[in-house]
């Protein structure tokens, strides 16, 4: 909905054309999965398991400083993990075809509030199907915020940098209220919806679940390190919750990325879904280290092109994508992270206000809206 | 409190520990094995046998309940990192000392998993294991006289009977295309030459397939053994139809490998076994429209492959997966996108 479209270049044969080029590298790597594949994500959760006992271990004794500090950085590392690059991308499916019963969808849980089901639909049906269509994918601006000069100002985006900053540090709640799509489902008729309440109720649940190990089961196991054990657990899920809301945002946030109209996607072909997903959405540069921490989603428009690959493959596959978008012309939206942290926020604070009164638009630009 | 309460007490509490995970998926890093653990085992060693067979031996986790001579066990392998279930008769004697199992694996042509166990499996790698069973088995009461009738692999269950129970009087006849197929024929010479046992070796690459009038005259007494046999379809029906014919079907025994034959086609008629309704596709028509438009509940939210929010367990036949052609056949445990699967040949979608 960019005033000019970057896309408008393409002719409908080139969309499908390149439609085909992409679901030609998806064939690539879906015949080449295999055993050093299914290797890799066992290694990553036996890794992240370790890590998780021995950091938890040493917390019982966080009431020295030294193993307060080391405690808490490896429980922060290991929540990231278990969020990320374990966790988000198998309830997307991408292990599914090892047909172990304990690596899939269908089963896998997660060290989060928000239950692995509940989530898997907001996230998996809503936001990948209708990915940054204005009124479909929640996740733009989360139904808090107002991520696009078309979106309607309201005096209550006065306030998002704010609200963002909260979401920010309590991230897992929030994903939890937006999968329940609680602003909706608050008022008086839907609350007593059964459906509804037996969603609120399992997401109960799993915060009760949640809350009691971190906050009182930990800590009590710790005796004398009771209240550093709290504050080690407390901290561990403030960084990984501002660090997936960072890496969130770099995703679809950054200046460059394209918001949808909803009429803009009726009768979508495969190419032209393709064609959202590779505008619709911003990756981040930077080293093995850092892809790993992100869960590969620095890899985000290789992820919302091939959402159930496995996500160790889409630094080889990004290579293929990037040179498709080069061959078409297309802007690939990338960058650092503090780059691509920045650029989200700045489009946050940026929106908090009413658009700009519109410079005076030559005629030529208005006849392109038209067109677009 | 019984120690049971509160041991089941004690593990609640360490849940709350480890929620959202189990504690057996912690306990299982440095322990699967143990007991209460999904039953598993270890592969310790691989010996061939022929060119194409191979005994591999396994060592059963806490949990194996032993097995009784003749059963099988199905076994989950992960063959290019995926999981697929098989069953392999169990080949060792039932007081084995060391506790290990042995199963004997004959390759054949285009079999994943076979292939895999006889030329690639190597020691320490973990396995799944499910408790064996069959019926394939001795009765308690020793019969004195006993005939072992097999062809090919067909001879992995009776030489788990063969190694466990010694009887008086006993005759085998094993069809293999040459000598060096006989899977165990250095044990079973040696059983011959210790008198144990008496063998007639069927050579079918030379001496065609065993006519099953010839038993007449390779054993004559066959009509009072106490039989069991196994091997190939086309064997044991004849076996069936001569025991019947002599008035003593109830002496015979037999053991089918079932192959799973899958005729994958296109299209197809499609089950849905939970809510009984059939109904015909054809090929490109995705399950989960057929299924919607037969009435059936099916779970549902992209419809392009891409949500995982449609997969539903595939029960018997095949599917091809619309986007990339590939075929998959259902075993226990193979779930499939609806939305992206159309039937290849008849099939049956739990739903
Ligand atoms: S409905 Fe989304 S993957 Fe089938």
């Amino acid at each position: 909905m960019t005033a000019i479209d970057p896309t408008a270049h393409l002719t409908a044969e080139q969309i499908e054309e390149l439609g085909r080029e992409l679901d030609a590298i998806r064939d690539e790597v879906i015949a080449g999965r295999g055993e050093k594949d299914a290797a890799y994500i066992r290694k990553v959760i036996s890794a992240q398991r370790k890590l998780e006992l021995v950091s938890r271990g040493v917390l019982l004794f966080s009431i020295f400083p030294p193993a307060w500090v080391i405690g808490t950085a490896g429980l922060s590392v290991a929540k990231i993990m278990d969020n990320m690059e374990i966790g988000h991308n198998i309830l997307h499916g991408q292990w599914d075809w090892m047909r172990d019963p304990k690596i899939h969808s269908t089963t896998w849980e997660w060290d989060h509030v928000s239950p692995a089901d509940q989530w898997k639909h907001s996230h998996n049906e809503l936001h990948h199907t209708y990915t940054n269509v204005i009124g479909k994918d929640n996740d733009l601006g989360y139904g808090i915020m107002r991520v696009d000069e078309d979106q309607k100002w309201h005096p209550f985006h006065l306030g998002q940098p704010l609200w963002n900053f909260i979401n920010a540090c309590f991230f897992e709640y929030g994903i939890a209220a937006y999968d329940l799509e609680l602003g909706k489902n608050l008022n008086k008729r839907r609350r007593k919806n059964p459906e509804f309440r037996a969603r609120a109720k399992a997401v109960g649940r799993k915060i009760r679940k949640q809350v009691l190990k971190d906050y009182v089961i930990h800590p009590l196991l710790s005796g004398p390190s009771f209240l550093p054990t709290l504050a080690a657990t407390f901290t561990a899920n403030l960084v990984r919750n501002l660090w997936t809301h960072s890496v969130i945002m770099c995703g679809h946030f950054p200046e460059g990325v394209q918001v949808f109209e909803r009429r803009s996607i009726r009768g979508e072909t495969r190419g032209q879904w393709y064609l959202r997903q590779m505008m619709g959405s911003a990756n981040i540069s930077g080293s093995k280290a850092m892809h790993f921490m992100t869960g590969n989603l620095s890899h985000q428009i290789e992820h919302h092109l091939f959402p159930d690959l496995p996500s160790n493959r889409y630094a080889e596959v990004a290579v293929k994508v990037r040179a498709l978008f080069d061959k078409y012309e297309l802007e690939y939206v990338t960058g650092p992270l503090p780059k691509q942290v920045f650029s989200a926020w700045r489009k946050v604070f940026r929106l908090s206000l009413p658009n700009k009164k519109p410079k005076v638009e030559t005629p030529a630009h208005e006849q392109e809206l038209v067109a677009a | 409190m019984t120690s049971a309460a509160l041991r089941s007490r004690a593990w609640k509490l360490l849940e709350m520990v480890t929620t959202p995970l189990l504690p057996s998926d912690y306990l299982d890093l440095v322990s699967p094995l143990r007991a209460g653990a999904d039953l598993r085992g270890r592969i310790e060693a691989v010996h061939p046998e022929t060119r194409d067979a191979a005994t591999i031996v396994i060592r059963p986790g806490r949990g194996w309940r032993g097995h009784t001579a003749g059963q099988y066990v199905r076994i989950g392998v992960d063959v290019d990192g995926v999981r697929l279930w098989r069953a392999y008769s169990v080949t060792s004697p039932t007081d084995r000392r060391d506790g290990r199992v042995t199963i004997t694996v004959k390759a054949i042509p285009d079999g994943k998993v076979s292939n895999h166990l006889v030329r690639r499996a190597t020691p320490g790698t973990l396995i799944q294991l499910d408790q064996a069973t069959g019926d394939f088995v001795l009765p308690e009461a020793k019969p004195s006289k006993v005939l072992y009738l097999t062809a090919g692999s067909g001879i992995t269950p009776v030489m788990g009977m063969l190694r466990d129970t010694g009887f008086n009087d006993v005759v085998m006849v094993h069809c293999a295309p040459q000598p060096q197929d006989v899977i165990f024929r250095d044990e079973l010479h040696r059983l011959v030459a210790d008198k144990k046992l008496r063998l007639t070796e069927v050579h079918t690459d030379t001496d065609g397939m065993l006519d099953i009038a010839r038993l007449d005259e390779l054993v004559p007494d066959w009509a009072e053994r106490e039989t069991w046999a196994c091997g190939p379809a086309g064997l044991l029906d004849a076996a069936e139809k001569h025991w019947s014919e002599y008035g003593v079907p109830e002496r015979l025994h037999t053991e089918r490998f079932r192959p799973r034959i899958v005729v994958a086609g296109d299209g197809g008629e499609v089950t849905f076994s939970a809510t009984g309704k059939t109904v015909d596709a054809d090929g490109a028509k995705p399950l989960l429209d057929v299924g919607e438009e037969a009435g059936v509940l099916m779970p549902s939210g992209c419809r392009m492959g891409i949500c995982f929010g449609c997969v539903t367990p595939l029960k018997a036949g095949a599917v091809r997966d619309l986007r990339t052609g590939e075929i998959t056949e259902a075993e226990p445990g193979v779930l499939i996108q609806t939305c992206v699967s159309a039937a290849a040949g008849p099939c049956d979608i739990e739903r």
